[in-house]
Parts: C-alpha cells; sequence; structure tokens
C-alpha cells in the first residue's frame, strides 16, 4: 500500500519537489532562529506569543474538522462519506504534524521539551493539550491506515478498530477544547477570557477543516481523477455552511458583550483589531490588523453566500472559490487575530505591534509545506487505493 | 466556604488528572517519602505543584512589600537607584531596545500600572509621578498555574521562583501574568552589541546569568531574605528615604508591614483578577 507513493506522473513530482524544496528552505530559516534565538523573529516583550502559536492554534482546528467526516460516517452510517471520510482522518494526520512542529518552533530551549513528560503538572492547560494532540495524532494513525489497509486488502475493516474510531470522535472535540483552555482561563486578558471561546473554536474549525477537505478534494478531482461525489459534496456544503454561520453569531456575542456593556476592558482589543487602538500614553494610533480583520468579516459573508448558491448551481468553480473564501477568513480569524489581538493592549495597556520577520515567515511556510507534503503522499495512497478497489469491483 | 470550596477543587483537580497526574505526584511524593512539602529541586510549596497556588498559604509565611510611592516622588531618581541595584546584581541585560527587553523592577505612569483605577480628573501629583512596577508575588499566581514544567513555583514563603534550567521557553508565564512582570531572553543575554558593548555591563559572579530561551522575572531576592537582609531594591531605597520601601511577612502581625497594612490605606494593583498581589502602594 505505502509503495503507492512511489509511483506517480510529473504533476506529482513536481508538486512534491517543490514542497521539497520550501522546506529545505524552512529549514534554514530555522537554523538561523536556533543559532540566534527567538529574537529572530517578531516577537517581543509585549507581543510574547506570534505567527507560530496563532497557526498552532488555527491547524488544530483543521484537525478536529477531520470529525465532521468521521462522524456522519461512523456514527449516523453516512454512506454518502464514503470517499472522503478517510481524507478526514488524514488531514487531521496532517494538521497535527504542523501542530506539533509549530510548537517546537515556538519553544525558547527546544532541547527541553521532554520536561512536559519528565516534570508533568496538571496544573497546566499545555499538560493537557500535550495528552490530546499526541492522543489524536495516535487515533488517526492507527484507525486511518488500519481501514485503508482493509479496503486495499478487498475486505472490511477489522471489528477491533471501531472503539478507537468511536474514541476518536469526542476526542476530536477535546483537542479544540484543550486548545482554547489555553487562553480561555487566563485572567487579565479579557480578550480570550470568555467562555464560548471554545465553542467558537469548533464552529470556525468544523467550517474550516472540511472547506480545505473540500478544496484539496475538488483539485485531485482534475489531477488525479478523484470524485468525491455531488450528494457528498452538497452535505459538505450544508456542514460548512451552519458551522461558519454559526462561528459569526459567536462573534456578534463577544461584540455585543463587549459594546453593550461599554467595558473598556472588553472594547479594548476589538477596537484595535476592528477599528484600531490610541496608545494613551503615546498618543499614537495602531491598527496594522484592521484590513485583515474586515477582510475576514467580507470574505466571510461572501464565503457562505457563494456557498449555498454553488450548490443550487452546481458548480464546482464557484464551490472552490467559496471554500478558499471560507477557509481564508477563518485562518485571518484565528491564525492572526485572536492570538495577535489578545497581546494588546500590554498589561500595561501600552500598544506594542507585531510584524514577522522574514525568518519567523520562513520557518512557518517551511512547517506548511511539511503538512502538505504528508497530506499529499497520504492522499496518494488513498486515491491508490480506491481506484484499485473500484476497478474491482467493476470486473466483478 | 472559601476552604470547603478550595477542598473540592483539589480534588476536582486531581480527579480530572485521571490517573496520570494524580499518580505521579502521589509516587513522587511517597519515593521521596516525605510529604510533597520537600519536593525534588526544592519545587516549592504543595500548593505550587498540586492546584497552583490555590494551596492554604495563610497559615504560613507570606512575604510581602508596602512601597510608599510619595517618598519616590519627592526623591527623584531614586527609583532608578533601585533598578540599578537590582538589575546590575542579578545581571539583567540592556539590550538598548523594547523589543528585547529585560527588566525585573521598573516604573511607569500611575495610568499604566494601575490601569483599572481610574485616572479621571486626578491631582497632578498622581498624573506625573513614576509608579515602581515589579513581580507581585501573587498569592494565587496564575503563571505557576500555567507552567507546564513547574518552571516557575511558589516557595513556602510565598516567593514565586523562576527555574531557569527547566524553562522550556513557551512563554505561557508571559501570557498568563496580568501585570507584564515577565521577560523572556529573546537573544543571549551574554553576548556583545554591533560595537562590542556587552548587554550585561559588568558580570556578577555570584548571580547566575541566563541563558537564551529562558523567562526570568524578580525572586523576592529569595537568596537575600532567606538569610534575614531585605531584598536589594527594598535596602537600596532606605538608603535615601527611610521606610520608602518596607519589606516583612503579612502573616506575622507584628511585623512591620502587617501593621503598617493596619494603620495606612494601600492599594494592589487589579485586584479584581483575585490573584491577591503581595505588593502593596501608598499612594
Amino acid at each position: 500500500m505505502v509503495n503507492k507513493v512511489l509511483k506517480g506522473n510529473g504533476l506529482y513530482w513536481g508538486w512534491l519537489s517543490l514542497l521539497l524544496m520550501i522546506m529545505g528552505a524552512g529549514a534554514v530559516s530555522y537554523l538561523v532562529q536556533f543559532n540566534y534565538g527567538l529574537g529572530a523573529t517578531g516577537m517581543s516583550r509585549d507581543v510574547t506569543w506570534g505567527i507560530y502559536i496563532s497557526q498552532f492554534t488555527f491547524l488544530v482546528g483543521v484537525a478536529a474538522g477531520g470529525l465532521m467526516l468521521v462522524l456522519p460516517y461512523y456514527l449516523h452510517d453516512y454512506k454518502a462519506f464514503g470517499r472522503i471520510t478517510i481524507l478526514g482522518e488524514f488531514m487531521a494526520i496532517a494538521a497535527i504534524v504542523m501542530c506539533l512542529m509549530f510548537i517546537i518552533a515556538d519553544l525558547g530551549q527546544p532541547m527541553r521539551a521532554t520536561n512536559v513528560i519528565l516534570h508533568p503538572s496538571p496544573n497546566s492547560m499545555l499538560f493537557y493539550d500535550m495528552i490530546v494532540l499526541n492522543g489524536y495524532l495516535f487515533l488517526n494513525v492507527l484507525c486511518g491506515t488500519v481501514v485503508l489497509h482493509s479496503e486495499y486488502k478487498g475486505i472490511k475493516y477489522p471489528r477491533w478498530i471501531k472503539p478507537f474510531i468511536y474514541l476518536s470522535i469526542p476526542w476530536a472535540i477535546s483537542i479544540h477544547t484543550v486548545t482554547a483552555f489555553l487562553y480561555a482561563g487566563l485572567p487579565g486578558r479579557h480578550f480570550w477570557l470568555t467562555a464560548v471561546l471554545a465553542p467558537r473554536f469548533l464552529a470556525s474549525a468544523f467550517a474550516a477543516g472540511p472547506a480545505l477537505l473540500l478544496i484539496i478534494a475538488l483539485i485531485m478531482q482534475r489531477t488525479a481523477g478523484f470524485n468525491v461525489g455531488r450528494i457528498a459534496k452538497d452535505k459538505l456544503v450544508t456542514i460548512i455552511g451552519y458551522a461558519a454561520i454559526i462561528n459569526f453569531f459567536l462573534v456578534g456575542c463577544e461584540l455585543f458583550t463587549a459594546y453593550y456593556s461599554n467595558m473598556p476592558g472588553h472594547m479594548h482589543t476589538l477596537d484595535y483589531l476592528f477599528f484600531g487602538l490610541v496608545d494613551h500614553s503615546t498618543g499614537i494610533m495602531h491598527n496594522n490588523l484592521v484590513p485583515f480583520m474586515r477582510a475576514f468579516v467580507v470574505m466571510g459573508v461572501v464565503g457562505i453566500g457563494l456557498l449555498f448558491a454553488a450548490r443550487r448551481a452546481k458548480s464546482d468553480a464557484m464551490l472552490a472559490t467559496a471554500c478558499v473564501l471560507i477557509f481564508v477568513s477563518f485562518w485571518i480569524d484565528k491564525g492572526l487575530g485572536l492570538v495577535l489581538g489578545g497581546f494588546v493592549p500590554s498589561p500595561m495597556e501600552h500598544v506594542t505591534e507585531y510584524v514577522p520577520t522574514v525568518v519567523e515567515i520562513g520557518v512557518a511556510v517551511g512547517i506548511w509545506a511539511t503538512g502538505f507534503f504528508v497530506l499529499t503522499l497520504l492522499y496518494k495512497m488513498v486515491v491508490a487505493v480506491k481506484r484499485r478497489s473500484e476497478d474491482l469491483l467493476e470486473i466483478e | 466556604m472559601d476552604n470547603t470550596r478550595r477542598k473540592f477543587l483539589k480534588l476536582a483537580g486531581l480527579t480530572a488528572a485521571a490517573g496520570v497526574g494524580a499518580t505521579v505526584i502521589g509516587s513522587k511524593a511517597m519515593a521521596s517519602g516525605a510529604p510533597a512539602h520537600g519536593a525534588p529541586a526544592g519545587h516549592g510549596a504543595p500548593a505550587a505543584a498540586h492546584g497552583g497556588g490555590h494551596g492554604d498559604v495563610a497559615t504560613g509565611v507570606r512575604q510581602a512589600i508596602v512601597i510608599d510611592t510619595g517618598k519616590f516622588n519627592d526623591n527623584p531618581g531614586l527609583a532608578e537607584k533601585c533598578q540599578q541595584a537590582c538589575h546590575s546584581y542579578h545581571n539583567v541585560p540592556d539590550f538598548g531596545n523594547p523589543k528585547d527587553e529585560i527588566k525585573w523592577i521598573w516604573t511607569d505612569k500611575f495610568a499604566n500600572v494601575f490601569p483599572e483605577h481610574s485616572h479621571y480628573k486626578k491631582d497632578d501629583r498622581i498624573s506625573s509621578m513614576d509608579i515602581i512596577a515589579m513581580c507581585n508575588h501573587c498569592e494565587n499566581p496564575p503563571c505557576v498555574r500555567a507552567c507546564p514544567t513547574q518552571a516557575t513555583f511558589k516557595n513556602a514563603d510565598g516567593a514565586v521562583m523562576m527555574d531557569f534550567h527547566r524553562c522550556i521557553g513557551c512563554r505561557f508565564c508571559m501570557a498568563a501574568c496580568p501585570y507584564g512582570a515577565r521577560s523572556f531572553n529573546w537573544r543571549s543575554p551574554r553576548g556583545v552589541d554591533k560595537e562590542g558593548h556587552p548587554f550585561i555591563e559588568k558580570m556578577n559572579p555570584k548571580f547566575p546569568s541566563r541563558m537564551r530561551g529562558v523567562v526570568e522575572k524578580c525572586s523576592l531576592c529569595s537568596w537575600r531574605t532567606k538569610k534575614g537582609l531585605d531584598p536589594l531594591c527594598v535596602e537600596e531605597a532606605n538608603k535615601t528615604a527611610a521606610d520608602a520601601m518596607i519589606f516583612g511577612d503579612l502573616n506575622d502581625k507584628d511585623s512591620k508591614v502587617a501593621k503598617l497594612l493596619r494603620s495606612k490605606f494601600t492599594i494592589q494593583r487589579k485586584p479584581a483578577l483575585g490573584t491577591k498581589p503581595s505588593i502593596f502602594y501608598i499612594i
């Protein structure tokens, strides 16, 4: 089964070579950072987490999003997802690999990472995050490979794997809940200190994850002749659409609570993200995230509209555009605004803005490339196995 | 009420740890044949190890400082002297830019040190005054709760400590601290700038310098207070203005700080957060 990744056309090898080159550039960037220290990034005393932790947070969502394909198929026996459920599980693997790499990239002393296990601290949310992320990686590797290998052999998956599949469903919820708890339990960071953070994380994850999957499926439809089927696509539209609407509803709840209560601490970060915030000790206006956050709203709303229109028009091109809009929109929301915004204003109410450096962007892009590399190999295997089993069916 | 809630939280926390955490801590305590108090490598009070500072510190020693801001206002440059005394002894580097900045004790305006107190139409003295800010050595420190390796922990005397050798540099404590008291070594503090000028002006061999990639902060001079000495900033302040800073045990009702707190009106930074800071200000 694994040997399938070694056979491919020019496009396949070209794509992998491109990814390898980006990964190489990322590795060089990381070496620069490793030798100099995290000062090679744009992070500062006031903004202590940057794009590494924000990508991590977003990608935990992408991983959890796989749930939206696993749950209907295994729990509700929704047959139309038969071809794509495995894609959801494998996307989760690639996303978690990226998450773990982003965490390591963000550590000041990566060589000491095992201290989290050597000195376990059950009072820290990071301790639980380590458990749930590695556990989820294990579950998806196990379930994904066992199910795919069974299909490769032309048999139904063994019964013993079922409990692991069922376990992976609540586990997917747990990874994003614990990740939200990293933020939502900190006193003095008003923007994060909200009970709807975990629900909001889940809502945006259940939109962004399946949206990415649908984009990739549509690409594979053109490049590899892998068709997920009209029924599955239509169902995914429902899932992505409603999850995206719920995310916006929760954003609206945040806006209401902050602005109707009129409490300065609750309004500051939202002001910074959507309108800009003046540092009262210098009088300088800071607003470098404003265009991004406004784009998040516009792209998200347009994307949702286009998504349902695409289903009505049965247009794959429209569908792909809608998914890209929603994915990018929610990446801005969670992969930029949520983490970076939380640090503004600082605990002493100064405004320090953050701009990533070239080195930092190099590392981040390198990690994304690694994720796509893993994803490409896994999906190559899936396509090969699915084609083979369908060919066998035709012969019968 | 408070006590039963604590007990419940502890119990709930341990149950949630579902064997993993609980057994590890349990076996640690058993292996050392001592109560968790003598946890490995001096890693502090059981409060820190278990419930993240939800422990019963009130029965033990709780070190605190009272800062008389008026005396600092009457003696311009005094706060800088305190900072100098602290930073030079503790090998705190000066990178010359705010991005890499490391500071253990510093000053800022009233509106910044106390952003949640009203600074509307305050008198000219308060609006212009520079006020000392430092780690609050909270009774319920959010940083200790957040730390995934117990590299930051609470001493039995109430000081919140850092183990520079265990810290993995995840900076979760910096996100957790509501007072901006923590600094990170974004680059090696032992290096030199472009002109060959060292970041640590004069290395003090009596105190360890840090390596890059770890968090650091004020340790309430625990290496001095153990010997019965005042923290460096307190000693320095009182050389110029008697009782500008007063150090002592809050829980000893005969201590100077305890008496002062009974007789003067003082404020703490961000009291609404429930962190219970140990630094008090006479404004």
